[in-house]
């Protein structure tokens, strides 16, 4: 019984952010029933509802990891945006620079190239918490606005494409370079390098000497360092880790959705990662559901909007209600008898 | 700004820097009073657009932009905002009136510059009444008790987390009058990311001026006139670079922080029990 606890409580939490929404419907006027099956229907019934679905879950599971890998060595980086949007203009100029070689040198040119800069953004987020003390989750947050304004200083400016004429944007990599599909899947290969990068990084968290080094710093750092772990790499070993996952995230992006970097890039799929990472409790292998299900949520919005002329924030509203009491609902572990420990 | 020439940028950045500073000394006030009882309020982000979403629909509807900062102080979050704002996107609202006190001077930039709208000097004497209450009254004493340590606040027969909790939710009032200004002053109307970050910038405001209301009042200034670089460069022809000098407020933050920053000391002035220093 006790394993069933983390799911549990995250369930009831969920349950009673939908019936606090379903009151919010209802006071609006709407029938709350019909809004949850339109969600339904909008993320899950269809072939290509869940093309929708996951093509959206691919970017998350990435950036969510930019959360939760931080996490682990106690610190909290809200800052995935930056490296999403400064990865995916890296590797928009590298695949254009590289048009024309092997389709797969040049995706992998793009995905280190991305990966390099996305972690060497949130490794500096890291390295300012840990030689200077600054708190890291402001300084992420300040990296991503810094990042934003290059990215459109660069992507109007010296990168831009003289033929993207009403969307400035920078010059196309080219249909060769763009990533394919999985195969039997209507889905491109961002969703499973998202899940691989997921899977590798739960061994590496949960199995490995290392891991267990970043768990001993993010529970208590002055004890890891009275025990002779290096903390300093460690840190920002996560942190460029968590940074590589959200350039990867634009990367794929780019790659595989856009064909360039343009502003269509921030699309706030770094601010859904951490809403994720929350949900899940860190655990990189609970990301992976936990974004599918926030993808299904943010592609049944449009559906909502046309189907009953609510605003698209609605699933907003909806997200916001539940990360609230899923967070509240933190408070709840260990309080209940069928859950504890039977001690013989 | 022909007449006055290179002359504008500093006029225009001073007049800025009034203008954008308002809404950050407000929310850098109330943020002042939630962390010196020891809380981090990292959700100012989300009061503030709802002040600003709330303010401008009062004033919308009802056509009295002072009715509207008195309700503009509740609070909620985000999402709620954009989905309540949604049908106040296009249309303009009466806004706040201004102070002129660029009256001495027949020039129209200087006038321009010198608009000072009444909450920013509100907010000013906001500033001087809780430097003075936190060190003169029971109640700001108190406050800072329980910021700096939980244990003597509890020995004495206060309740930590009763006056937490309202500490918090005066902090969030102050932020609410901020965000209305936003749409109600300037830019005077409501959009989805009308707050583009500065709840959270306020955060960082509020540890740079070392948990000091008077110093909030500065680096707030400091702010507003890192904001208006970009635009006043602009007005004098100086374009390359837009972006980049709009994300001069974020650089700005950023370095100061790294400056003021230690990893070795606490800070001077940090409540004892605020959980960034660990």
């Amino acid at each position: 019984m006790t394993r069933l606890e983390p799911l549990a409580i995250p369930a009831a939490a969920l349950a009673a952010a939908m019936v606090v929404f379903g009151l919010f419907m209802a006071a609006l006027g709407q029938n709350p029933l019909e809004v949850y099956a339109l969600i339904y229907r909008g993320a899950f019934a269809s072939a290509f509802s869940w093309q929708n679905t996951l093509a959206r879950a691919a970017p998350l599971v990435l950036t969510a990891l930019c959360v939760a890998l931080p996490a682990r060595v106690g610190l909290m980086v809200i800052g995935g945006e930056g490296a999403l949007v400064l990865g995916g203009l890296t590797a928009a100029v590298v695949g254009h620079a590289l048009a024309g070689a092997a389709p797969l040198t040049v995706q992998l040119a793009m995905a280190l190239a991305a990966m390099v800069i996305g972690g060497a953004w949130i490794a500096l987020a890291g390295a300012l918490r840990q030689y200077r003390g600054v708190n890291e989750t402001i300084s992420s947050l300040l990296l991503t606005y810094i990042a934003i304004a290059l990215f459109n200083h660069l992507v109007e400016g010296p990168l831009r494409d003289p033929a993207s004429l009403n969307k400035p944007s920078t010059a196309p990599i080219g249909d060769a370079s763009m990533l394919g599909r999985l195969p039997g899947l209507d889905v491109h290969w961002g969703l499973g390098l998202g899940i691989v990068f997921c899977a590798l990084m739960y061994v590496l968290v949960q199995h490995t000497t290392y891991g267990f080094g970043m768990r001993i710093v993010g529970g208590n750092a002055r004890a890891a360092r009275l025990a002779g772990l290096p903390v300093g790499g460690l840190v920002l070993a996560a942190c460029a880790l968590g940074g590589a996952a959200a350039g990867l995230a634009g990367m794929v992006e780019v790659a595989a959705v856009h064909g360039s970097a343009n502003a269509s890039l921030i699309a706030g799929y770094g601010y859904g990662g951490i809403l994720i990472a929350f949900i899940a409790r860190q655990n990189p292998l609970a990301i992976v559901p936990v974004a599918v299900l926030v993808g299904g949520l943010a592609a049944s919005g449009s559906m909502l909007q046309r189907r009953l002329d609510l605003p698209d924030a609605t699933v907003l509203v909806l997200q916001g209600v539940a990360f609230m009491l899923i967070l509240a609902s933190e408070a709840l572990y260990g309080r209940f008898k069928p859950f504890r420990p039977t001690s013989a | 700004m022909g007449a006055l020439g290179w002359w504008g940028v500093p006029l225009a950045v001073l007049g800025g820097a009034i203008r954008v500073s308002t809404p950050f000394l407000f929310v850098s006030l109330g943020e002042c009073i939630t962390e010196k009882s020891g809380r981090i309020n990292l959700g100012l982000e989300g009061i503030l657009v709802m002040g600003a979403m709330t303010g401008y629909a009062v004033s919308y509807g009802t056509g009295n932009p002072w009715v509207a900062i008195g309700i503009g102080l509740m609070l909620f979050g985000t999402g709620v905002a954009f989905f309540l704002g949604k049908p106040y996107v296009h249309p303009k609202a009466p806004t706040l009136p201004s102070i002129p006190l660029g009256f001495w001077s027949d020039s129209p930039p200087i006038q321009a510059a010198l608009q000072v709208n009444p909450l920013f000097v509100i907010g000013v004497g906001l500033a001087l009444a809780l430097t003075w209450a936190f060190r003169h009254t029971r109640w700001g004493l108190v406050i800072r008790m329980v910021g700096d340590s939980s244990d003597a606040a509890r020995a004495m027969g206060h309740g930590v987390r009763s006056v937490r909790t309202l500490a918090t939710g005066l902090g969030g009032l102050l932020a609410g009058v901020g965000g209305s200004f936003l749409s109600l002053y300037y830019p005077g109307s409501w959009s989805e990311g009308l707050s583009s970050g500065q709840g959270l910038m306020a955060v960082a405001l509020v540890i740079f001026a070392r948990w000091s209301p008077i110093q909030c009042f500065y680096a707030a200034l400091l702010f507003g006139g890192a904001g208006a670089l970009g635009p006043a460069l602009q007005s004098v022809g100086v374009t390359g670079g837009y972006y980049l000098f709009n994300a001069a407020p974020y650089v700005v933050t950023l370095a100061l922080m790294i400056a003021t920053c230690s990893p070795r000391r606490t800070l001077t002035g940090a409540p004892g029990e605020l959980s960034i220093n660990r």
